[in-house]
């Protein structure tokens, strides 16, 4: 049988940076993150240059934090939700580092940091950075209405998070290091409702899961935690129902990005946030810190994506689901 | 396992999970919302008749008039606020109309005056207006064929 996990051997996080919007900024997680923008054109003409200008300065921030600079960086991963991944690349040129671009939906932050540990861990390179951003404005603009447009939004809708994180992966010990990664497929149980995307990527992420179990011979108590990138709240009651159909109760050590960022009643998001910047910068301000801490021994990370376009949607395409987990522990 | 089956125990979980739109709540603001915009209009089409305005020109004056209300309260950024009240109560009456034209026009401004504002300006209303004159059309027919009858 295929074994989906790889176990890594030498791959640290030797520092992470997260960067958010103002409404990420109003909500519970805020002190934790390293950057806010309470423009949210950051000072640029479009939605796009705002999430390119975003992308680009997480980068120099985790840069700066471990005293790097472009040149040693061997390799990027990134990616972003807008078309052919324009954010990262247009945020990214100038920097000058050979780029790797992914698209994995919600989920590419993880891939990015699977590839990146695999590249290091195996010795391809000294050092990778992986990055993601998502913004709510031109995500709104590319797969929902324009801004201003007096759309009602269903309660199983998310609201897409303005924020970007960034790890850099190096072979220099830190205390902090990747050591299992698990390759999700595709996984397509027939939901067609654009908005609700927790649902599509909850069977995905259960799939993942049980598969990261089984070849690790794990359970949840293996774990302090078990962090998934935006489920938020329907996703979250469906992954939970699904894995207690198969005998884990993950309930006491389950949290999802999309539940955390924001105030769910306050700051009206309905079912929760979501994008590739919601996991990206959860992890990179919170967890991040809760392990550079000590406060958090061993999680288990699973970046959940809906693999969808808006053509896909008219087309009449299921939502598929991907999703890829990261086991990230203490190494001191 | 069966695929279908596995996609049907899935609707059916999905369906428990997925907190319902609350309508009841929804179709009372919806109805209050769009019945005070279209108070608002027989308001604004009264004063004009009382100022002594033509039957005729009284409603495309009061038209204009919804319109510029609903283009101004989008483009200073209210328009969604309100729509988030009133629901369909915001979409259904002229405003609606004005706010989907002017919200994609300042949305696809960045994208250039001819394929940006241009060619996505009725990317909403476009197929209100298609359907809706295919709909008069429809409609003109089967009158005239009743009047000849």
């Amino acid at each position: 049988m295929r074994n989906q996990t790889i176990e890594i051997s030498g791959a640290y996080i030797e520092s992470a940076f997260s960067s958010v919007g103002s409404k990420e900024s109003e909500g519970p997680l805020s002190k934790y993150f390293d950057a806010h923008y309470s423009d949210d054109l950051l000072g640029q003409k479009t939605w796009e240059e705002a999430e390119s200008c975003m992308i680009k300065n997480t980068l120099s921030g985790a840069l700066t934090s471990c005293k790097k600079t472009s040149e040693d960086l061997d390799a990027i991963f990134a990616g972003d939700l807008l078309n052919q991944c324009m954010a990262s690349s247009f945020g990214l040129k100038s920097f000058d580092i050979p780029l790797f671009g992914l698209y994995g939906a919600c989920s590419t932050f993880v891939e990015g940091i699977c590839l990146g540990a695999m590249c290091v861990g195996a010795g391809y390179a000294k050092s990778v950075g992986a990055i993601t951003s998502s913004h709510f404005c031109s995500s709104q603009k590319q797969y929902r209405f324009p801004l201003e447009y007096g759309e009602v939004r269903t309660p199983t809708s998310q609201w897409t998070v303005t924020g970007s994180g960034c790890v850099i992966i190096s072979q220099k010990e830190t205390d902090i290091q990747i050591s299992k990664v698990t390759v999700g497929k595709i996984v397509d149980l027939g939901v067609t409702d654009a908005n609700n995307m927790g649902a599509a990527m909850a069977p995905s992420c259960a799939d993942t899961l049980l598969s990261h179990f089984k070849s690790t011979n794990t359970d949840c108590d293996d774990y302090d935690c078990i962090v998934t990138g935006d489920l938020a709240y329907v996703g979250t009651d469906i992954l939970l129902e699904l894995m207690k159909k198969e005998g884990y109760d993950i309930r006491k050590k389950h949290l999802d990005c999309g539940s955390m960022i924001f105030d769910k009643d306050a700051q009206k998001v309905d079912a929760g946030g979501s994008g590739c910047g919601c996991i990206a910068s959860v992890f990179s301000g919170y967890f991040y810190k809760m392990m550079k801490k000590k406060k958090l021994g061993k999680i288990l990370l699973i970046g959940t994506g809906a693999l969808m376009s808006p053509s896909s949607v008219l087309l009449g395409e299921p939502i598929c689901g991907i999703s890829h987990a990261a086991e990230i522990e203490l190494s001191r | 396992m069966n695929v279908k089956k596995q996609q049907k125990d899935y609707s059916i979980l999905v369906k428990q999970k997925s907190p319902p739109s609350r309508l009841l709540k929804d179709m009372c603001l919806s109805f209050l919302i769009g019945g005070l915009i279209c108070t608002l209009g027989q308001f604004i089409s009264e004063v004009l008749s009382m100022a002594g305005i033509s039957e005729e020109d009284a409603p495309s004056i009061t038209s204009s008039a919804m319109i510029f209300l609903g283009a101004f309260l989008t483009g200073i950024g209210i328009y969604d606020n309100i729509a988030r009240i009133g629901k369909a109560g915001t979409l259904v009456p002229i405003t609606g109309f004005a706010n989907s034209i002017v919200s994609s026009s300042m949305e696809y401004k960045s994208e250039g005056l001819i394929l940006g504002v241009g060619a996505k300006m009725f990317t909403i209303a476009g197929p209100v207006i298609v359907y809706g004159i295919s709909a008069s059309v429809v409609c003109g027919l089967i009158y005239y064929l009743l009047t000849i009858i």
